[in-house]
């Protein structure tokens, strides 16, 4: 596992020493005043501050170690989703390949994916019918659920903004080896990320949270 | 590592009161549960909000008990589980209600799993990430995870009764369509609401299995009936007597093919005489000699005749020419018919056939002396056949009712199980339900 370089530099707000685990971190929140900082260049920005958002009962927390598809990975960030059916996080992964993956844990149903760009023609998610069927990199999925949800909460570094809190719209597609597509309507065109459900043991993670009594 | 700040190492349940009736509520999801129903007044509470908003308060008194404490730890498959909540669904079939229980497992690193309960069966159900088939409820069968599950019932299911966290909203009068197919001891189970489908996998188990897991004691009953799912216990048994009996019927066939192979079928023997009996009955006359060849081996005589109202008695002796043996055989033909008022009647055979055990070969010679009525002055002709070793057919057939009698004794409970279990679903053989169509 090799963690980027890390650069170290001080919030605008309170002066904590602000790390980053990844160097090409967009934005990340400070520790002490869980100020939310969006980078340019050098200089931090504070856009915010993050409200101490909701528990969502997660083992998973920032500094996590895992496996998937035999690399290993280490949660760096978090963006946490509010829905009318509850919460989930998706958990910034940042993969010894380089790239980034996204770790959702959605009522502890454990899934991966990774963004998948080139595709075109990708439809909006609110436009979408249930069982849909769309093929991505030679994969075929039916849309399972369209849902919208509203960013309730970051923390840790991200490779894109979130400070906008507008409902967006997210679809979910399935097929029946157990591979998933997510369709992000938070930009325009939408983002893909593709991946599959896992199992909780078989990513190996490291360094959990631990819960009382268990 | 890098340490995160502002994280508690230990995270502990949260603790609330219900904002229906004051009692204290522990939420043991840590976040997960969407919905709680207050075990004391049965108030329906928005768990994701931090007031616990009342969505439903339940007018009737809690009545359901919970065969499994809400709270008890039990151990499963190696893993702790919590059971947090449990709700009562209800099927209507023809104006019958139909309950089991559901309850909700909550592990903070493997999240949610399912027990239900019904009449005393139980199954361990998991939610599966995956969709077996697009569109429940018109794929039947469904192939999934190297199985073929078939379509046993269909119907709308409604939560009566809930208690405790779910992930998921929960109100009292929801409502969805379940489809259920089976490949015991699994059920593959389809709900669907307006928005989604979510499919699950359940597998049969024991219940003293899950009593001993759970603390369930005294609590647990009985298996009423036959579950939907449910091993049929004597496909074992009777898979076993199947096999023999398929081994016994291959090696029966082989012996019968090789009977007949190596039978020679020979005609040794044919002759056509009269009996008159104006001339006296008691004349005797013999054949020409004729060879038996080959082993020690039958020996089939068929005697043919042109009786009319009439018989004959055939006193035959086959006699080896050189050692003076003889076979003795008394044989009676007769035959009558005519007409009365029941209408026409016959009575006996014109022909006769017999058939002589293992017969040394020689050469041999028959002596036949036939008897008859002497009031009757008709002559009678007959003709006899000798055949040397014919085929046993009857042996084969005795043997194959030998070996199919048990067979089929242990096939009946076996497939009276399957029966008892059909019954239960939408495809019962004498259709106690109008409809087997789903929408």
């Amino acid at each position: 596992m090799t963690v980027p370089a890390t650069g170290s530099t001080a919030c605008p707000n309170c002066g904590a020493p602000v790390r980053f685990r990844w160097a090409q971190a967009v934005q990340t929140t400070c520790d002490f005043c869980k100020s939310l900082l969006v980078r340019h260049g050098l200089d931090l920005e504070k856009v915010g501050t993050q409200a101490e958002f909701p528990q969502t009962g997660s083992p998973i927390q920032l500094g996590v170690e895992g496996t998937w598809r035999q690399r290993n990975f280490m949660v760096v960030g978090r963006v946490s989703y509010q829905w009318q059916g509850g919460r989930w996080n998706e958990w910034h992964c940042r993969v010894s390949d380089g790239t980034s993956a996204w770790l959702s844990d959605a009522q502890l149903e454990y899934a991966m994916t990774a963004q998948l760009e080139g595709e075109r023609d990708l439809p909006n998610p609110q436009t979408l019918n249930v069982n849909k069927k769309f093929q991505w990199a030679g994969v075929t999925y039916r849309v399972a659920n369209i849902t919208a949800a509203v960013y309730i909460g970051t923390e840790g570094e991200l490779p894109f903004t979130t400070y906008d809190k507008a409902e967006y719209w997210f679809a979910d597609l399935q097929n029946s080896d157990g591979k998933l597509a997510t369709l992000d309507g938070s930009e325009s065109p939408p983002l893909l990320y593709v991946g599959e459900y896992v199992e909780f043991n078989d990513l190996a993670l490291k360094g959990l949270r631990e819960f009382e009594g268990w | 590592m890098v340490a995160t700040a502002g994280t508690p190492v230990k995270t502990k349940a949260a603790g609330f009161n219900c904002p229906g009736c004051g009692a204290s509520l522990t939420l043991s999801t840590a976040g997960w549960s969407v919905t709680i129903a207050c075990p004391t007044c049965g108030a329906v509470l928005d768990a994701q909000d931090p007031n616990l908003r009342i969505l439903q308060r339940q007018t009737d008194r809690i009545t359901v008990q919970p065969r499994i404490a809400m709270g008890t730890r039990g151990n499963w498959k190696g893993l702790p589980w919590d059971v947090v909540g449990c709700q009562q669904v209800t099927i209507t079939v023809e104006g019958t209600d139909y309950s089991w229980m559901e309850y909700v497992c909550f592990n903070p690193f493997h999240g949610f799993m399912y027990l239900t309960e019904y009449q005393g069966h139980w199954n361990v159900v998991e939610k599966l990430k995956r969709r077996p088939v697009e569109d429940a409820g018109t794929t039947d069968p469904i192939r999934f995870n190297g199985l073929t599950f078939k379509h046993f019932q269909s119907a709308s299911a409604v939560t009566t009764f809930a208690l405790g966290e779910f992930p998921w909203e929960v109100n009292i009068g929801d409502t969805v369509r379940a489809h259920d197919y089976i490949s015991p001891p699994y059920m593959l189970s389809a709900e669907s609401t307006d928005a989604e489908t979510t499919w699950s996998l359940g597998a049969y188990t024991d219940g003293k299995a899950l009593a001993r897991a759970f603390n369930i004691g005294g609590n647990l009953r009985s298996p009423v009936g036959v579950f939907a799912n449910e091993p049929n216990p004597h496909i074992a048994s009777a898979s076993t007597v199947g096999r023999t009996f398929r081994y016994m019927f291959l090696a029966l066939v082989v012996m019968l093919v090789a009977n007949v192979a190596m039978a020679r079928k020979d005609t040794v023997f044919t002759g056509q005489f009269n009996f008159d009996r104006s001339k006296g009955d008691t004349i005797a006359l013999v054949t020409d000699p004729f060879e038996l060849k080959g082993r020690d081996s039958n020996v089939d005589v068929r005697i043919e005749t042109d009786l009319e109202n009439d018989w004959m008695y055939l006193n035959l002796a086959f006699i080896e020419e050189t050692s003076g043996q003889a076979l003795d055989v008394g044989r009676q033909v007769s035959y009558y018919h005519g007409q009365d008022s029941d209408g026409s009647w016959r009575e006996g055979s014109r022909n006769d056939h017999f058939r002589l055990g293992a017969v040394p070969s020689g050469k041999y010679i028959l002596r036949v002396a036939p008897e008859g009525d002497n009031l009757s002055t008709q002559p009678v002709h007959y003709k006899l056949t000798v055949k040397r070793d014919v085929p046993q057919y009857l042996f084969y057939f005795l043997a194959f009712l030998a070996l199919a009698i048990p067979a089929m004794f242990s096939y009946a409970p076996k497939a009276s199980f399957e029966q008892r279990r059909w019954a239960e679903s939408d495809h019962a053989p004498v259709s106690s339900s109008s409809d087997d169509d789903d929408e």
